[in-house]
């Protein structure tokens, strides 16, 4: 096993998961498989080789500092659950 | 026991681009609320952010002037995080490859020149803000409303070393920061409006120990004031708890400028777990020489090197020197003076002093005040000639800086114009000396410093007009024959 329950309900509070009992049983057992599996590339001698974090080496893409104003921000606000004001209205932030 | 304080600032400053770090959303402040929003800065699925070439820019001429080192290649990283104001679950920022290394910023306390070590520059992009319903604070509050209109701003967190030894300290290298962010032309650096913002770290230790004690983390103060005030409050609070024995808690503490106090934000802290990442969409930032060069060579003479060119060429202290390059104006301002006289030490006495004071009991800037470079030539060349002595100058100054008329109108109107008639203040010079036989008495029996005294009688009769060269000479005069 290369987690354990803790882990996944710790990774689960992160990202704001409630899971069953059931749930965690299963995705420790899961998610351990797949990070044995990917583990297997830890056997390869990587002594030479950069991390890679693109697969196309490029650097440097930038733009001008040019205002381009969208059109559809009242589309983006219609996503808000809740509006006031033109503001995005949530639960408050903390209890 | 004798303890010292320990305190490290973080400190984000806005970046003055027009558009956002990887959108082309306005970054203009006071719009209305999520107007200057966008697919890609609301985080919305599949968008491509491209990064700010502006920004870079901005970030490099800080760190140069940071005297940091540029790195060759730097990477953003996702910080992930859920926060409602926080629209993508992450902020795009830099980990472990910053775009810059390494570096100070000197500061005067006190008399004192001290070199406060800079660990690292990087850029990020700032959350949107929340406003919280039914209360004042965030407690209380019954729900919070979202404007994202800052999501995405581009900002710079500069983080210092550990190096600052009081509150103090800190307001000023506060205030210096934004000084030289201000000079080179990256942020307006406003702490008030929230342009600069500082969360800052404090420990506290045994004199003498190299250990480091338990620190606390101080965010919300809104003023290079307020910055003080915290690091006082949590400076006294720390003290205390280990003078009786106690133990600092690791943690997260909000200030309250209403009561100048700090309060731990949570009930139960979480360890942060922000997971980083490289951030997949963006590429790594590479600055090659040529690019760093060309940014240096537009920065132009920075506040160090003209602090050290004033102290070479017009032979300043190295006080006077940093503090006239402390703001850009100033400097700017006694360089126009000198090309107008030669007299560099005069022209930084009169800024620094009487001026200065002026423009700090009004809370105002030298390009605020109504007062040029010429009028304050004017003014130290009518002392040289003798036209006002230097004493009544100084109410001239204030006279001018009050009502923005020109030097010779002020004096022509209050009748100011130095007393050199030498009729006229031989009648009051004799008047003098009848009121204070005393004086003249122990003048006679050889105190000849008593004159010094007589003197100040004549400019007292005259409300300082008398030329005081001349009535030390008449002085002497009627006393020796």
């Amino acid at each position: 096993m290369a987690i354990t329950k803790k882990d996944v309900e710790h990774v689960a509070k992160l990202a704001r998961l409630g899971l069953s009992e059931e749930e965690i049983e299963l995705f420790t057992r899961q998610l351990s498989a797949i990070l044995d599996f990917a583990g297997s590339l830890q056997k390869l001698d990587t002594k030479n080789i950069l991390p890679t974090s693109h697969a196309i080496p490029m650097k440097n893409v930038l733009r001008e500092d040019k205002v381009v104003t969208c059109q559809n921000t009242e589309d983006i606000l219609a996503n808000a659950p809740a509006e006031e004001d033109h503001m995005f209205r949530v639960p408050r932030i903390i209890e | 026991m004798s303890y010292e304080t320990v305190i490290g600032l973080e400190t984000h400053a806005q970046l003055a681009t027009e558009s956002k770090m990887f959108c082309g959303c306005p970054t203009k402040f006071g719009a209305k609320p999520n107007t200057n929003i966008c697919p890609v800065c609301t985080g919305q699925p599949g968008v491509l952010p491209v990064t700010n070439k502006k920004a870079i820019e901005l970030a490099i001429k800080t760190a140069i002037a940071l005297n940091c080192k540029i790195e060759p290649q730097s990477v953003f990283a996702r910080k992930n995080y859920f926060y409602p104001d926080l629209p993508k679950g992450y902020q795009v920022s830099q980990y472990e490859l910053p775009l810059a290394t390494n570096g100070h910023l000197e500061i005067e306390v006190g008399g004192n020149i001290r070199k406060i070590g800079i660990i690292r520059v990087h850029l990020e992009e700032d959350a949107g803000k929340s406003i919280h319903q039914g209360a004042g604070r965030i407690l209380g509050s019954a729900s919070s409303l979202i404007d994202y209109n800052r999501t995405g701003t581009p900002l710079i967190e500069i983080v210092s070393e550990p190096d600052i030894r009081s509150p103090k300290e800190a307001a000023v290298f506060m205030q210096a920061l934004a000084n030289l962010l201000q000079y080179i032309g990256v942020c307006d650096a406003k702490m008030e409006e929230g342009s600069l913002r500082c969360d800052a770290n404090l420990s506290v230790r045994e004199r003498g120990s190299s250990e480091f004690g338990v620190r606390t983390e101080l965010k919300n103060m809104n003023s290079f004031k307020a910055v003080e005030k915290a690091l006082l409050f949590e400076e006294k609070r720390h003290t205390e708890v280990l003078a009786d024995g106690g133990k600092i808690s690791q943690e997260t503490r909000f200030f309250d400028d209403t009561t100048n106090t700090t309060h731990g934000m949570r009930g139960k802290e979480e360890a942060h777990d922000y997971r980083y990442f490289p951030e997949p969409d963006l590429v790594p930032v590479a600055p090659d020489k040529k690019w760093v060069e060309a940014i240096r060579s537009a920065l132009g003479e920075l506040p160090e090197e003209r602090k050290n060119r004033f102290i070479a060429n017009h032979r300043l202290s190295s006080n006077d020197a940093f503090l006239l390059i402390s703001q850009r104006a100033t400097a700017d301002f006694f360089e126009e003076c000198v090309i107008l006289l030669n007299k560099p030490k005069i022209i930084a006495n009169w800024i620094l002093g009487d001026l200065q004071a002026y423009l700090n009991a009004r809370n105002l800037t030298i390009k605020q005040a109504n007062f040029s470079p010429v009028q304050l030539v004017e003014l130290i060349q009518l002392i040289d000639k003798g036209t006002i002595s230097g004493k009544i100058a100084k109410t001239v100054l204030i006279k001018v800086l009050e009502t923005g008329n020109s030097v010779k109108d002020v004096i022509a109107e209050s009748g100011m114009t130095q007393m050199s008639d030498e009729g006229t203040l031989v009648k009051i010079v004799q008047s003098v000396l009848a009121a204070n036989p005393k004086q003249v008495e122990q003048y006679k029996a050889g105190k000849t410093t008593i004159i010094a005294f007589l003197v100040g009688q004549v400019m007292k009769e005259t409300k300082g007009r008398a030329n005081p060269g001349l009535a030390n000479k008449i002085l002497k005069q009627e006393l020796d024959t």
